[in-house]
């Protein structure tokens, strides 16, 4: 399940960066890949949508989010918590 | 270059039904937000804004009135109707087709489209009232004004999101500065209190759940609100002749792009807009006594708002009163520099500054004074209102107290 939960993670953000999956790996880190705050809010939605989940994130405090956005790993991470415990 | 002043106000908004009323929140440091009621609000996630509670349009307006008028068109004909009161003036021959409306609005009928999507989209009607786009189009707030009060000179509708009314009250400030009119009447209103407004919002991530707290550590976002400010902006001797009480004067405005982001500020456009408005009333840093901040409680915008002005003020910035009655009133989109304008008038003619309220802590960022939670009393000759939009667009204006 998080293998697949990962590959979903990493088309949304490839798509977003505009790279193919091959250079996204799972610790690469948003600002690596040239993903800016609007970008993020974007994969959060497109997550959102890909796993028919809510996703609690507020742009103004990302640190106070248990939605951890650090690295690719993390954001997989945090949307098989929020999968389990929503569906 | 003829001189401004402002000769009449009025408002409506969730603090008050009136100048009087809303400056007592002013005063008190009220806050007028508070949970969300209408239709579907349960399916949001952002429950809380500044709405006017309690509101009956039948109170003020007929069947055939509320038939056309959305409620961002009632708010601005109530406010509207203040400021005339206020003023005093009626209009007629030459003084009719020298004076205008120009008013800002974002969302314009907003409600009034919620209603008829959810009623073609949700409920499967095929037929909706003959007056929908009447009624929706952001430019029937300045009509309707332009129709009550005979004013037959330039009217239309300025749509900068959250600068709309200062770019529309600049633009009123210029017309009358250049001798085009004589008087214009101007400010902006917004009611996107509803729950395809707030859904859109939603969607950005920038709306706190709880409370604006701008300018404060720990703040999480704003809180829209809706109402309206209205204004009457005159030419000095034309008031003056007529012995009219004026209020304050209009001294310079300023608009820039940042021509950078669609969301994110800028602090190089934010301050190239204050400095250019203290350029344009021929002002001097530390003639500036109190800014009413964009502040919107969002974590970009105060602390890009904080630098612009410690870049233009300098060492000035650490004498400066700066506050965001947002905290209060929540933030009203294209009307939001209308109500701000009240408490710069407030400032200057009362000697009281408004505070900004829900201040927890100072944010290091954002080192400025920003009247945490209690009005104070201050001697005040010159004020700046900021207005900063999504999409880079600014909007500041300079007062001084009436001459």
């Amino acid at each position: 399940m998080s293998a697949n939960i990962e590959a979903k993670v990493i088309e949304i953000i490839a798509e977003q960066a505009v790279l193919s999956i091959a250079d996204v790996t799972s610790t690469s880190t948003l600002e690596e890949l040239g993903i800016d705050s609007l970008g993020l809010v974007e994969s959060i939605f497109a997550i959102e949508e890909a796993f028919d989940i809510q996703v609690p994130y507020n742009a103004n405090e990302p640190s106070e989010s248990d939605f951890d956005i650090s690295s690719v790993a993390s954001i997989t991470k945090a949307v098989a918590a929020i999968v389990q415990e929503q569906s | 270059m003829k001189r401004v002043v402002i000769t009449g106000q009025g408002t409506i908004n969730s603090l008050g039904r009136s100048v009087a009323e809303t400056l007592e929140g002013f005063r008190e440091g009220r806050c007028g937000i508070s949970n969300l009621e209408f239709q579907d609000v349960d399916r949001l996630s952002i429950k809380i804004g500044g709405q006017v509670k309690n509101y009956d349009p039948e109170r003020d307006f007929n069947r055939q009135q509320i038939a056309l008028y959305d409620r961002y068109t009632q708010f601005t004909m109530l406010a509207a109707r203040e400021a005339m009161d206020q003023c005093g003036l009626t209009f007629s021959g030459e003084l009719a087709e020298r004076s205008g409306v120009v008013l800002g609005t974002a969302g314009g009928g907003m409600t009034t489209q919620d209603e008829n999507y959810r009623s073609v989209y949700e409920d499967g009607k095929n037929r909706v009232h003959p007056f929908v786009v009447p009624k929706l189009m952001n430019n029937a707030a300045a009509s309707h004004v332009s129709m009550k009060y005979n004013l037959k000179g330039p009217s239309f509708t300025v749509a900068t999101a959250c600068a709309s009314s200062n770019h529309a009250m600049g633009q009123a400030f210029q017309m009358v500065r250049t001798g085009m009119c004589d008087v214009m009447v101007t400010g902006g209103s917004e009611s996107m209190l509803c729950f395809g407004g707030v859904k859109a919002w939603e969607g950005l991530r920038v709306m706190s759940r709880d409370a604006c707290r701008p300018f404060s550590l720990g703040r999480n976002g704003m809180v829209q609100g809706e109402g309206a400010g209205i204004f009457v902006f005159e030419e000095y001797e034309h008031a003056k002749a007529r012995g009219a009480e004026i209020l304050a004067e209009v001294a310079g405005f300023a608009m820039t792009s940042d021509a950078s982001d669609i969301v994110m500020p800028s602090k190089q456009g934010a301050a190239r807009a204050i400095s250019g408005a203290m350029r344009d009333a021929r002002l001097n840093p530390e003639d500036v006594c109190y800014i009413n901040a964009h502040g919107t409680g969002t974590a970009a915008n105060d602390k890009t708002e904080c630098a612009a002005v410690a870049d233009v003020f300098g060492t000035h910035a650490d004498h400066l009163m700066m506050s965001s009655t947002k905290s209060m009133h929540g933030h009203l989109i294209g009307g939001t520099g209308a109500v701000e304008l009240l408490a710069c008038i407030m400032a200057l003619r009362d000697g009281v500054i408004a505070p900004t309220i829900g201040y927890e802590e100072p944010d290091p960022e954002c080192a400025i004074d920003v009247v945490p939670n209690v009005a104070r009393d201050a001697k005040v000759n010159v004020v700046l209102s900021n207005a900063f939009a999504f999409g880079g667009l600014n909007a500041v204006l300079a007062l001084r107290k009436a001459p």
